[in-house]
C-alpha cells in the first residue's frame, strides 16, 4: 500500500490538495473502508432508486417459480437469486426492501442518538437537579424489556414506519445518553475546558466546540453497531406481526418469512441476511476509519498511507 | 577503579514505527563500577532511558530492536542470556526505580506484601521474607514498619511510596541500582531526603547506581560520573564536576547555561500601585480548608512568584482568582471591583483582563483545533478586539511574537513539540490583550533549555506588553531572577512574602529556608559544599558516611574563591568555613539507618538551611506530603 499515494506532509502546506481530494485519498490508504464505502453506496442507490425502477418486478408472482433455486441463469437476471414462496423475484425484493429498511434503521439511529447525546450532554455538564433526573430516565426506559415496550406502543399505534422508527429510537436511547455524559464527565474536568472557561467561553461554546467534537467518535462508532441491532430489532418485530406490514417488505420481514422454508429454499432467509451482514460490517469497517481520520493526533496514518490502522 | 560492574558497549536501538525507523540510541557506551554513582543526563527524547531499559530487557520489541551492541553484567554479555535468565538477573543483581512509584505499585495488595513478593519470587521462605520486609522498612525510613506493611500503596505519600520502591529494589541486595527520573515528581525537600537516602545505602551496601535524570541538581547532587545524551548519542562523558566546569560539547553548555537561577536578580523598585488585591480569601472542601484567609497584593506591571510545596494552596489561589472555583470566603478586588462577587456580564468582561496559561499545554490545548482556531477562539467570545477579517494576520502576528511562524498556523497540537505548544498556550492568553497572566506551574513540565526560554519569552513580553504576572512554581531557583516579589505558602497559609532579594539573601522564615536550601544546585562544588555543611552542621556525622571513599573532588569542599562568579550571587554566609555546629537534633540523626526515631520519620533532613549560621534544626518544616 505503501507505494500508492506518499502524501505525507500534505498537510503541511495547506492549498494543496482540497479537503474533498484529501477525504478520498484518506480512505484510499484504507482499502477495507473503501470498499465498505462502495458497498454502502449501492446500497443507498438501491434504497433511493430501486423502489422507483424494480417495484413492478418485484411485487408481480409468479406461482410457477415458487422457491426457485439461485444460480439459474436461464432465467432473467432478477431472478439469478431465485424467488420466494410465491416466485417473486428475490434480487429485486432485496433492492427494493432496501429502501425502507434504510429509512428505518438510519431514522431510529440518527434519532435515538442525537436525543441521547443531547440529553447525555446535558447530564454531563449540569450538576443540578437535571443531572440527577436525566440518568433516571435512562434507567426508567432501559428498566423496561424493549420488545415489551415495543409490543405495547406498536399496539397502540398503528404499525407504520414512523412509528417503528420511534419506538425503536426510544429503546436505544440510554446507550447514547449513558456514554455521552460518562465521557462529559470526564472531558470537562481537562484542561482545555479550564482555558476556555477562563477565555469567558459560553457554556453552549464549550459543550459544543470543545466537548462534542472529543465524545463525537465514541458514539459515532456506537451508532454504527446499533445499525445492526436496529435492523435486527425491526426483523423482530415483523417477526412477531407488529412490525412492517406486507406488501411492504424488509430485509428483517424477509427473512422472518423465509424461516418456514428454511429446509426446502435457504436462499429465502439466507440472500436478505447476507444484505444485513454485508451492510453492518460495512459501517463498522467505515466507522473505524472514520475515527481515525476525524481525529488530528492519527490522521496521519491514513495520510502517510503506509501501516493498517490500529 | 575497579572492573566494570555493567557495561554497555557500543549500543543501538532502533524502533521501528509507521512513520520510518527512529534511531532512540545511536552506538551507546557507559559502564558502571561498584560502589560508583553515574548519572545519564539528558532531555525528554535523548534517549536517556533507552540503554537502561535495554538492560532489564524492558523494551518492547518488536516495534523496537537490538541492532548492534553487547550488554555486559560481570563480564557476561545478557543480550545473549535466555529469558529466564535475564529474569533471574533483573530484581536479583539488577533493580530499578521509577519516577512514578504511585503506577509501580499495585493498588489492591498490602506494600509489605508487594515487598515481600519480591524476595519470594526469588526463592525467600515467606516468613524470612516478611521479617526481612520489616528490616527494610525502617531501612528507608518508613515510620513503623509493621503497621506500615499492612498498608495500601493509596495510604502513602509521594515520598514515602518512593521509599517503598527503592525498599523493594533493595530487597534482594542488587548489585545496580537503576533509577529512572526518581524525584522528578516530588517535591524538592522530599527530593533532597530522596537523594540522601538513596547515597546512604549506596555507600552502605556498595552497589551501583545508575541515576536517570534531566537535572543538573541532581548529578550534582549525588553522581560521580555523568554522561550526557542528545538525540540518542553521547555527548560528553567525564566527572560531575569536570563536565560542569569544563564543558566541551555545545550542548552540554547549553544545557548548563540554561539552569535556571543564575542571572541577575531583578532591580528593586518602588512598589506599584496595586492592580489587584485579595483580601483575607480562604477557600474550604468540606472540613478540609485548604486556604486559611490570605491577602496579598500584585502591582502594576509585577511579577509575583507564589512558589510552594504540593498542597501548599498556591494553585487553588488561581484557580480561585480565574473564578474556576468559588472562594468560601474574602475578597479580590481588580480596579476596585470585588471579583469574587461579580455579576456574570461584569465577569465575562473581566476573562480578558485576567487570563492563564497552565502548566501542561498538552491538557491545556484543544488536541481537535488548529493552532488558528485556538487563538483567535477568544475573539469570537469577546467580539470587538479584533475584526473578523483581520483574524489570520492577527494570529500570524501572535505567532511571530511568540517566536513561532505564520505556517504553523494550520498544525494541530500533537504536532509541536511542549516548548512550542506551551507559546502557543501564550499567544492564546495575550490573544485578549490581558492585563493580568496568571502561570500555574508554566514551565514545570518543560526542559531546562525550553524552561529558560519560555521564561525569557515571559519576561520580554511583560517589557512590551506592560503585563503583571502571577508565576506559580514550586521550585525557587526558576522565580529567582524572573519575579519582582516572591510569596512563600505552606498548608494554606502565607509563610512569608518579600523582594526576590529579601527571600533568596535573607529568608526570615524557616521553611523558606528549607526550600532554598533542598533546592538543587547545579554545580556539584555547590553542593558539595552545602553536604559537608550539613555535616559539619549535624554534629559527628555519621561514621559509615565518613570512612566511605568518596572521589576527590567531593570530599574536599573548595575553597569559596575557587567559584566567585557562581558564589557570589550567594548569601556570602552561604558557606562559612566554620558554622556554629548546634547540637544534633533528634531528627537529624535519622541520617543513620537504624536509628531514625519513629515519631518525626520523614522530616526533611536538610529542613534547616545549613548553610547560613542563623538557621536552626527546623522543627517546624515536615515534608508537606510526607
Amino acid at each position: 500500500m505503501s507505494d500508492l499515494h506518499p502524501v505525507s506532509g500534505s498537510r503541511r502546506d495547506p492549498g494543496a490538495p482540497g479537503p474533498l481530494l484529501r477525504l478520498l485519498k484518506m480512505l484510499w490508504a484504507d482499502k477495507p473502508a473503501t470498499c465498505a464505502a462502495l458497498f454502502l453506496l449501492l446500497v443507498v442507490l438501491c434504497a433511493v432508486f430501486g423502489p422507483m425502477l424494480l417495484d413492478a418486478v418485484a411485487s408481480k408472482q409468479n406461482l410457477r417459480g415458487r422457491n426457485a433455486p439461485p444460480f439459474d441463469l436461464s432465467q432473467p437476471w432478477v431472478m439469478w437469486l431465485g424467488g420466494d414462496q410465491l416466485g417473486r423475484p428475490l434480487l429485486a425484493r432485496i433492492v427494493t426492501a432496501a429502501s425502507n429498511t434504510m429509512a428505518i434503521a438510519t431514522g431510529a439511529v440518527l434519532a435515538s442518538m442525537t436525543i441521547g447525546t443531547a440529553l447525555g450532554l446535558a447530564a454531563g455538564w449540569s450538576r443540578g437537579r437535571l443531572g440527577q433526573a436525566i440518568p433516571r430516565l435512562a434507567d426508567v426506559i432501559m428498566s423496561f424489556p424493549s420488545l415489551l415496550l415495543a409490543v405495547i406502543v406498536l399496539y397502540m399505534l398503528e404499525p407504520s414506519v414512523g412509528n417503528i422508527i420511534l419506538v425503536l429510537a426510544i429503546t436505544r436511547i440510554p446507550v447514547y445518553l449513558r456514554t455521552a455524559r460518562a465521557e462529559v464527565l470526564e472531558v470537562r474536568e481537562r484542561m482545555f475546558v479550564q482555558a476556555a472557561i477562563v477565555m469567558g467561553a459560553s457554556v453552549p461554546r464549550i459543550v459544543f466546540r470543545h466537548i462534542l467534537p472529543v465524545i463525537l467518535p465514541t458514539l459515532v462508532t456506537i451508532a454504527t453497531l446499533d445499525f445492526a441491532f436496529v435492523m435486527l430489532a425491526e426483523s423482530a418485530l415483523s417477526f412477531l406481526g407488529i412490525g412492517i406490514q406486507p406488501p411492504e417488505v424488509t430485509w428483517g420481514l424477509m427473512v422472518a418469512q423465509g424461516r418456514p422454508y428454511l429446509t426446502t429454499a435457504w436462499g429465502l432467509s439466507f440472500w436478505p441476511g447476507l444484505a444485513i451482514i454485508l451492510t453492518t460490517l460495512s459501517l463498522n469497517l467505515l466507522s473505524n476509519w472514520m475515527r481515525i481520520a476525524l481525529d488530528p493526533a492519527q490522521r496521519w496514518r491514513l495520510e502517510t498511507g503506509g501501516k493498517k490502522n490500529g | 577503579m575497579a572492573d566494570p560492574l555493567l557495561e554497555i558497549r557500543d549500543l543501538s536501538v532502533t524502533f521501528d514505527t509507521a512513520r520510518g525507523p527512529v534511531h532512540a540510541v545511536k552506538h551507546v557506551s557507559w559502564s558502571v563500577g561498584p560502589g560508583e554513582v553515574l548519572a545519564i543526563l539528558g532531555e525528554s527524547g535523548s534517549g536517556k532511558s533507552v540503554s537502561s531499559s535495554a538492560v532489564l530487557d524492558l523494551i518492547d520489541m518488536p516495534p523496537g530492536r537490538i541492532d548492534s551492541g553487547e550488554i555486559l553484567f560481570e563480564g557476561r554479555n545478557i543480550l545473549e542470556m535466555s529469558k529466564a535468565e535475564r529474569r533471574r538477573l533483573n530484581g536479583r543483581r539488577i533493580a530499578m526505580i521509577f519516577q512514578d512509584p504511585l503506577s509501580h505499585l499495585n493498588p489492591v495488595w498490602t506494600v509489605g506484601w508487594q515487598v515481600e513478593e519480591t524476595m519470594v519470587l526469588h526463592g525467600t521462605p515467606r516468613a524470612e521474607a516478611k521479617a526481612e520486609t520489616l528490616r527494610l522498612l525502617a531501612k528507608v525510613g518508613i515510620p513503623d514498619p509493621a503497621a506500615a506493611a499492612e498498608k495500601y500503596p493509596h495510604q502513602f505519600s509521594g515520598g514515602q511510596r518512593q521509599r517503598l520502591m527503592i525498599a523493594m529494589a533493595l530487597a534482594l541486595k542488587p548489585d545496580v541500582l537503576i533509577a529512572d527520573e526518581p524525584t522528578t515528581a516530588l517535591d524538592v525537600t522530599v527530593q533532597a531526603q530522596i537523594l540522601g537516602l538513596l547515597e546512604e545505602l549506596q555507600k552502605e551496601t556498595g552497589m551501583a547506581l545508575v541515576i536517570i535524570t534531566h537535572d543538573l541538581g541532581v548529578v550534582a547532587e549525588i553522581a560521580q560520573r555523568v554522561v550526557v545524551m542528545s538525540k540518542g548519542e553521547i555527548v560528553e562523558a567525564g566527572s560531575a564536576a569536570e563536565v560542569y566546569r569544563n564543558p566541551q560539547h555545545p550542548y552540554t553548555r547549553r544545557l548548563i547555561a540554561a539552569a535556571p537561577g543564575k542571572g541577575e536578580i531583578r532591580a528593586e523598585a518602588e512598589p506599584p500601585a496595586p492592580v489587584l488585591s485579595l483580601q483575607n480569601v480562604s477557600k474550604k472542601y468540606g472540613a478540609f480548608t485548604a486556604l486559611h484567609g490570605i491577602s496579598y497584593q500584585l502591582g502594576e506591571g509585577e511579577t509575583l512568584a507564589i512558589v510552594g510545596e504540593s498542597g501548599s494552596g498556591k494553585s487553588t489561589t488561581a484557580r480561585l482568582l480565574l473564578r474556576l472555583e468559588e472562594a468560601s470566603g474574602g475578597r479580590a478586588l481588580y480596579r476596585g471591583r470585588d471579583l469574587f462577587a461579580m455579576p456574570p456580564k461584569e465577569l465575562h468582561a473581566m476573562r480578558r483582563d485576567i487570563q492563564m496559561v497552565f502548566q501542561d499545554p498538552t491538557q491545556s490545548l484543544n488536541p481537535r483545533m488548529t493552532v488558528f482556531q485556538l487563538i483567535s477562539e477568544g475573539w469570537a467570545i469577546h467580539p470587538g478586539i479584533v475584526e473578523k477579517s483581520r483574524w489570520k494576520a492577527r494570529v500570524a502576528e501572535l505567532l511571530r511574537e511568540v517566536g513561532l511562524s505564520e505556517e504553523h498556523m494550520h498544525r494541530h497540537p500533537h504536532q509541536f513539540s511542549g516548548g512550542q505548544r506551551q507559546r502557543i498556550a501564550i499567544a492564546r492568553a495575550l490573544a485578549l490583550e490581558p492585563r493580568i497572566i496568571v502561570c500555574d506551574e508554566a514551565v514545570s513540565a518543560l526542559d531546562v533549555q525550553v524552561q529558560a526560554q519560555v521564561i525569557e519569552l515571559l519576561a520580554r513580553l511583560r517589557a512590551s506588553h506592560g503585563l503583571s504576572y502571577i508565576f506559580i512554581a514550586h521550585d525557587l531557583p526558576v522565580v529567582r531572577d524572573f519575579a519582582d516579589r516572591v510569596l512563600v505558602m505552606q498548608g494554606g497559609r502565607i509563610v512569608e512574602q518579600g523582594s526576590v532579594q529579601q527571600i533568596f539573601e535573607a529568608p526570615r522564615e524557616a521553611y523558606t529556608r528549607a526550600l532554598l536550601a533542598a533546592s538543587l544546585d547545579p554545580d556539584p562544588e555547590v553542593q558539595a559544599r552545602r553536604r559537608a555543611a550539613r555535616k559539619r552542621e549535624a554534629g559527628a556525622a555519621p561514621p559509615s558516611a565518613a570512612s566511605a571513599p568518596a572521589p576527590s573532588h567531593r570530599s574536599a569542599p573548595a575553597s569559596p574563591a575557587a567559584r566567585p562568579a557562581r558564589c557570589g550571587r550567594r548569601n556570602p554566609a552561604a558557606a562559612p568555613p566554620h558554622p556554629p555546629a548546634p547540637p544534633p537534633p533528634a531528627h537529624r540523626r535519622g541520617r543513620r539507618p537504624g536509628t531514625r526515631s519513629p515519631a518525626a520519620p520523614c522530616r526533611p533532613r536538610r529542613g534547616s538551611a545549613p548553610r547560613s549560621p542563623r538557621s536552626r534544626p527546623s522543627a517546624t518544616a515536615p515534608a508537606a506530603s510526607a
